[in-house]
């Protein structure tokens, strides 16, 4: 088997010092390349720190944290992410917006003002794929939170990261567009070459579209089971209102239920 | 909106022919007001002009001595825009270093606090002494009670960068210079371009107190010396010209942040 994208062994994060509070303790975890997984857990179990250990944006006081076959000791640059808040900076047109990771990666930002015709080409590439086509001359305040949201999603992947992070990204947005991007993530997975952690409160949306689901304590947290999620892929939205499925979603409710009560 | 656009040609009423917009009438409505009241008031009250003029009067004033009206508020101008144009060059500045981290922040707050309480007339006679009378203390005092809120502005829009925004862009690998560049000064602008027109209004002040305590020319100087004449008139001349040169660059630095940070004022914008 080839060796996993991300590979966390033993870590301990703490913050604010040694007396500080401890918000992972023995985290364990391996990411697949290619793999689409969901974390889960009660509020404050350590899910944003899980995804800033990823990411390099913090270095754990103990253990390893291993991405790309390399020990992460800073940020690591082959990642993309989006966060609930979709920070679109005001000042720029959705399109500039999409482009800004490209005037920052090493690899991109030299390339950037020759082959500037070819990236805007591949970020209204993208733009069409989540359903933004012709919007990228638009400002992100004259959007709506769920465009502003595609377009996150477009930033976060437009220098093709190897490692897609999300932190409830749609924990803002109405439940009918929450469904549709849904599906715009899916699509997104199945059509190109990119690893997904997604970290949510939502169970229906962590089983509909992970591959699997982590499931993690309450603080210092750390991971108390992993679930592979049966169903076939592609899934469709009908998928939430089969039997089986929120079979699942009610297994995952229960032990998270029972992490919070243990906290 | 296309809703309305496509009823509106059937249903709307002619409209009057003649509409006055009251919104827009009313800056001048009011000015013209206060200089009605401010005649009547002084005329029921007998006061004599020594002490109290008319704005008639007032503009005779003007009218008459306007050369030397004319030649003083371009020296006050002058100095004022000088000595502006030094705080914006050294506020966008220190208030870039101060905002660049929280140690310096930390650090230099209470300092720039501190000195900001001093008033600025108390320091006219120490730049007297190390620059003489004239224009020079007037640039510098104009200078010094301006440049702080330009700091102050300038290193809160650094200071209030979301972390988010900064986590994703050092998650790519963005150095603190690539942060500062594209997120810091540009989400610091619409502070900076606010705070001009506060830093502007003062610079005023300062000019007109320094050119009061220690000048040979400007506004400040010549209704100093028309209160030592009793030439009351001349001094209200000399406030009306001050008023109307801060109105005309407030008018233009709100100007100028309009043109410059649009993108801040979306509300008005996407009506």
């Amino acid at each position: 088997m080839a060796t996993p994208l991300v590979s966390i062994e033993n870590v301990d994060m703490r913050y604010g010092g040694p007396d500080g509070t401890l918000a992972v303790s023995g985290l364990n975890l391996k990411i697949e390349r290619g793999e689409f997984v969901a974390v889960v857990g009660p509020s404050g179990c350590g899910k944003s720190t899980l995804m800033k250990l990823t990411t390099g944006l913090h270095i754990p006081q103990s253990g390893v944290v291993i991405v790309a076959n390399s020990q992460v000791t800073k940020p690591v640059s082959i990642v993309g992410m989006a966060f609930q808040n979709p920070t679109m900076l005001p000042w720029r047109t959705t399109l500039e917006n999409i482009l800004l990771p490209l005037e920052i990666v090493e690899k991109h930002r030299h390339r950037l003002r020759a082959h500037k015709a070819e990236y805007v080409a591949k970020a209204e590439r993208l733009l069409e794929t989540v359903g933004l086509k012709g919007f990228g001359d638009k400002f992100p305040w004259q959007l709506s939170g769920g465009m502003q949201q595609r377009a996150n999603l477009c930033r976060a992947l437009i220098h093709e990261p190897e490692l897609l992070m999300l932190d409830e990204p749609f924990g803002a947005l109405d439940a009918f567009t929450r469904e549709e991007l849904w599906c715009v993530i899916r699509d997104l997975h199945a059509s190109q070459d990119v690893t997904i952690v997604l970290v949510t409160h939502d169970l229906r949306e962590s089983v509909f579209l992970a591959d699997k689901v982590v499931v993690m304590s309450a603080r210092p947290g750390r991971v108390i089971s992993e679930h592979v999620v049966p169903f076939e892929r592609p899934r469709q939205l009908e998928l939430l209102y089969e039997p089986a499925f929120n079979e699942m979603v009610q297994k995952l409710h229960g032990e998270i239920a029972t992490a919070r009560a243990a906290a | 909106m296309s809703t309305i656009e496509t009823v509106t040609p059937v249903a709307a009423p002619p409209r009057p022919a003649f509409k006055v917009n009251w919104v827009r009438l009313s800056p001048l409505l009011y000015t013209v007001g206060l200089f009605v009241i401010w005649e009547v008031g002084v005329r029921l009250s007998g006061l004599p002009h020594t002490i109290f003029p008319t704005p008639t009067r007032v503009f005779e004033a003007i009218v008459q001595y306007w050369s030397p009206i004319w030649k003083n508020s371009l020296q006050t101008l002058y100095t004022t825009v000088l000595g502006f144009i030094i705080a914006i060059v050294a506020g966008l500045g220190i208030g870039l270093f101060i905002g660049w981290s929280k140690t310096i922040y930390a650090g230099l707050y209470p300092i720039m606090v501190g000195f900001n309480a001093i008033p600025k007339v108390a320091l006219v006679p120490i730049l007297v002494i190390w620059f003489g009378i004239g224009t020079v203390p007037a640039v510098l005092t104009a200078f010094l009670i301006s440049f702080f809120p330009i700091v102050v502005n300038v290193a809160t829009g650094l200071a209030t960068i979301e972390p988010e925004t900064e986590d994703v862009l050092r998650a790519l690998g963005a150095k603190k210079m690539d942060i500062m560049l594209k997120v810091g000064i540009p989400r610091s602008m619409p502070y900076f371009f606010g705070s001009l027109k506060v830093a502007i209004t003062l610079a005023f002040v300062g000019s007109v107190v320094s050119e009061t305590v220690a000048s040979n020319s400007g506004l400040g100087n010549m209704m100093a010396s028309a209160q030592s004449n009793f030439n009351v008139p001349l001094v209200f001349a000399g406030l009306l010209m001050l008023a109307v040169e801060g109105i005309a660059m407030y008018a233009l630095m709100a100007w100028v942040e309009k043109r410059m940070t649009g993108w801040a004022h979306r509300s008005t914008m996407a009506q």
